[in-house]
């Protein structure tokens, strides 16, 4: 749900269950596409013909919907996803430093993942925490009032 | 004896180490061999106080904060268990402190109070009366009561609420719907988030009633997929109120079904305009749809369908409840009611504030705020989101209510308040809104998938000193497209800060040399 980092290798027969496990429901294309990217960490496009199959679309509309949405990977993210809020309280609070702090340290920029495939860092527009300003995620934990500092001791931990 | 501590599951408070905090507090109550139960209450809104600790004792809740682990065996030296006042960080009760105080909860009276998991303790604090009340009463009449109270669009139209209801009643249909916009995306609000955390049954409640009144038996709510704590709760409550008897095919009795169903948005903001969120459920793009047709009329899978806001639904029980009358007492003018606003952004005091209608930017900001985190002073304010326009402080003392935000060409919207001290950059501000509308564009119309990409060019000109008198012109000239072309609110509204921006704090659009604070090189 919050774009965690892959729990198993990509596998069709498995992916072909999820969505027949989820076909029946009333706009079941958002419940299948976050059901996959939840398992696998991401959503293999060789799935979109089998979605297309299931639910009779057309595979331009599985993969229109696929890639509208900045939750649906296309590939498998890092070992740790790091979310950094971008949004207008945040930069009230020095969100832009830090987020510039963040791609100096771990040496990408926003969207990317490291080349030891390790952090993998996003930007998100609001984490609903806007009274405990500038606030980021690692996978998918939580935290407020995040200086430079505490998010070098956040990643370290992760080390 | 067993002792209770409440201790919040807020997402606020998980960010700023409450669940540290009850570890801590189980490992004392293991080496010391203390009883200790402790509920996951809802936040009371008050973060920096976050995380909380509330103890039960005789003489009430007594509440210690703002909490660390290292702070636990100290405050239970210090008899906290037994609402001991030695120590640093004891606060009293909760109810007595003057943010509290002087707020008036009507929505958000049991957040922070009750167990959210627990539906009998939602019975025992006033929950369901509303709907017992409804199911009494004919749709119509549900209906009038919800028009009567004044209830308007909490999302940030301000469209009145049994108008909206009256609509999709009056429609024949074998099918209707109650979608709830849970799509919280807003810079600067958390409401929506409080209350599913906190008291998630009183937005099943909400919504139930809904359904009761326009003769819907089918309802969906579409939560952002950045609050999963939200959905989870959500999902909690539905099974106990199915389990109840308070959702599934016989309501309370009443011999009237309603069901309810979750789903998760995907990280598009644009679905939090209503005919956007309406195709993403039906399981495709977040394209807007144009209008007319209404939703009422035409909404989810072409069906009459009545969608609201959070804060919207959990008005509504209340109103029920408690009649009509005494819900429109409050505020002023043509915004009746409470407004639960959210203090955000650089303030020392943030969380949530519900006052009555009419109470002024100042007042929030000052009396409740307490001024900025940092200390510095406040240069510009935005109200109501990234589509809100920037106060300057000379403005500070418009009241917060529909028709005087619009006189002074901004909004409420969803109640968001961001202050920002004298370090911002309203030029880097402008450029931001322009930004994020291209980022969030759901490409369907001209003025908004283009104009967007253009503002943030021409407004890098203006900063870099090129041509600047000319493409401050130009600025305008494509702001006014935006707002009379666009499809929908975000093209049509990302003006707003751009040009509040431009109207109050001409200044920092005129500097003579780019400055490379760190916040400008980080936009370039």
């Amino acid at each position: 749900m919050s774009g965690l980092a892959a729990a198993r290798s990509w596998d069709n027969d498995a992916a072909l269950s999820i969505v027949q496990e989820k076909k029946n429901l009333d706009g079941a294309l958002m419940p299948i596409l976050h059901a996959l990217n939840d398992e696998f960490g991401y959503v293999d496009a060789s799935v979109v013909p089998i979605i297309a199959e299931e639910l009779n679309l057309s595979r331009a509309e599985v993969h229109g919907v696929l890639t509208f949405y900045h939750d649906f990977r296309k590939a498998p993210a890092g070992r740790h996803v790091i979310k950094i809020c971008r949004a207008e309280s945040c930069q009230s609070m020095a969100g832009r430093e830090l987020e510039e702090h963040a791609k100096r340290h771990l040496r990408v920029e926003m969207g990317e993942t490291s080349p030891d495939k390790k952090f993998t860092l996003e930007a998100v527009y609001c984490l609903g925490l806007c009274a405990c300003s500038p606030a980021m995620t690692i996978d998918g934990k939580l935290h407020g009032r995040v200086t430079p500092a505490r998010f070098d001791a956040l990643v370290a931990e992760k080390h | 004896m067993s002792i209770t501590l409440y201790l919040p599951g807020d997402s606020g408070a998980l960010a700023l180490g409450a669940d540290e905090v009850v570890t801590a507090l189980q490992v004392e109550a293991l080496t010391r061999k203390l009883d200790l139960k402790i509920i996951r209450n809802g936040s009371r809104g008050l973060f920096w106080l976050e995380p909380m600790l509330e103890v039960v004792t005789p003489a009430g809740r007594i509440a210690y904060g703002p909490v660390t682990p290292h702070d636990v065996a100290g405050l239970i030296d210090d008899d906290c268990l037994n609402g001991g006042q030695n120590h640093p960080l004891y606060l009293g009760k909760p109810e007595e402190i003057p943010y509290l105080k002087n707020q008036e909860r009507l929505t958000f009276a049991r957040c922070g109070i009750i167990d959210p998991t627990d539906i009998e303790d939602y019975i025992a604090h006033e929950g369901y009366r509303g709907l017992k009340a409804a199911i009494r009463m004919q749709g119509a009449a549900i209906v009038e009561a919800v028009t009567e109270s004044g209830l308007r669009g909490r999302g940030g139209a301000g469209f009145p609420t049994g108008i909206k209801w009256k609509t999709v009643l009056g429609l024949e249909a074998d099918q209707k719907y109650i979608v709830c916009n849970a799509d919280e995306g807003d810079s600067g609000t958390f409401a929506d988030r409080m209350i599913m955390e906190g008291d998630p049954f009183l937005l099943v409640e909400g919504m139930t009633i809904a359904g009761l009144a326009v003769g819907a038996t089918k309802g969906f709510i579409y939560i952002r997929s950045e609050y999963p704590d939200a959905y989870r709760q959500l999902e909690t409550a539905i099974v106990a109120a199915n389990r109840k008897g308070y959702l599934g095919p016989d309501v309370m009795g009443s011999g009237k079904a309603f069901q309810l169903e979750l789903r998760l948005g995907a990280g598009a903001y644009i679905c939090g305009e209503e005919t956007s969120l309406l195709e993403s459920l039906e399981g495709k793009r977040g394209m807007v749809r144009a209008k007319p047709p209404l939703p009422a009329i035409k909404g989810l899978f072409g069906k009459p369908t009545v969608i609201n806001n959070v804060l919207s639904f959990v008005a509504v029980p209340t109103i029920l409840d408690k009649g009509a009358t005494f819900y429109k007492d409050f505020g002023m003018g043509r915004s009746r009611g409470t407004m639960p606003l959210q203090l955000a952004g650089n303030i020392r005091h943030g969380g949530l504030v519900e006052k009555a209608f009419g109470i002024t930017l100042r007042q929030v900001i000052e009396d409740f705020g307490g001024g900025t985190a940092t200390g510095k002073p406040i240069r510009a304010v935005q109200v109501g989101g990234p589509l809100g326009a920037y106060f300057p402080t000379s403005l500070l003392d418009t009241p917060l209510d529909y028709e005087a935000m619009a006189a002074a060409k901004g909004m409420l919207g969803h109640g968001g308040i961001v202050v920002f001290d004298d370090s911002v950059d309203l030029a880097l501000q402008a450029r931001f809104a322009m930004e994020f509308c291209a980022i969030e564009s759901c490409g369907k119309c001209t003025p908004c998938r283009i104009g967007s990409t253009r503002g943030v060019e021409v407004i890098d000109r203006i900063i870099n000193n090129e041509n600047r008198e000319k493409n401050m012109v130009l600025l305008g000239d494509l702001c006014d497209t935006m707002l009379d072309g666009s499809l929908c609110a975000l093209g049509g509204l990302t003006p707003f800060p751009v040009q509040s921006a431009v109207r109050h704090f001409p200044e920092d659009f005129n500097r003579p040399q780019p400055q490379r604070s760190a916040g400008r090189a980080a936009a370039e």
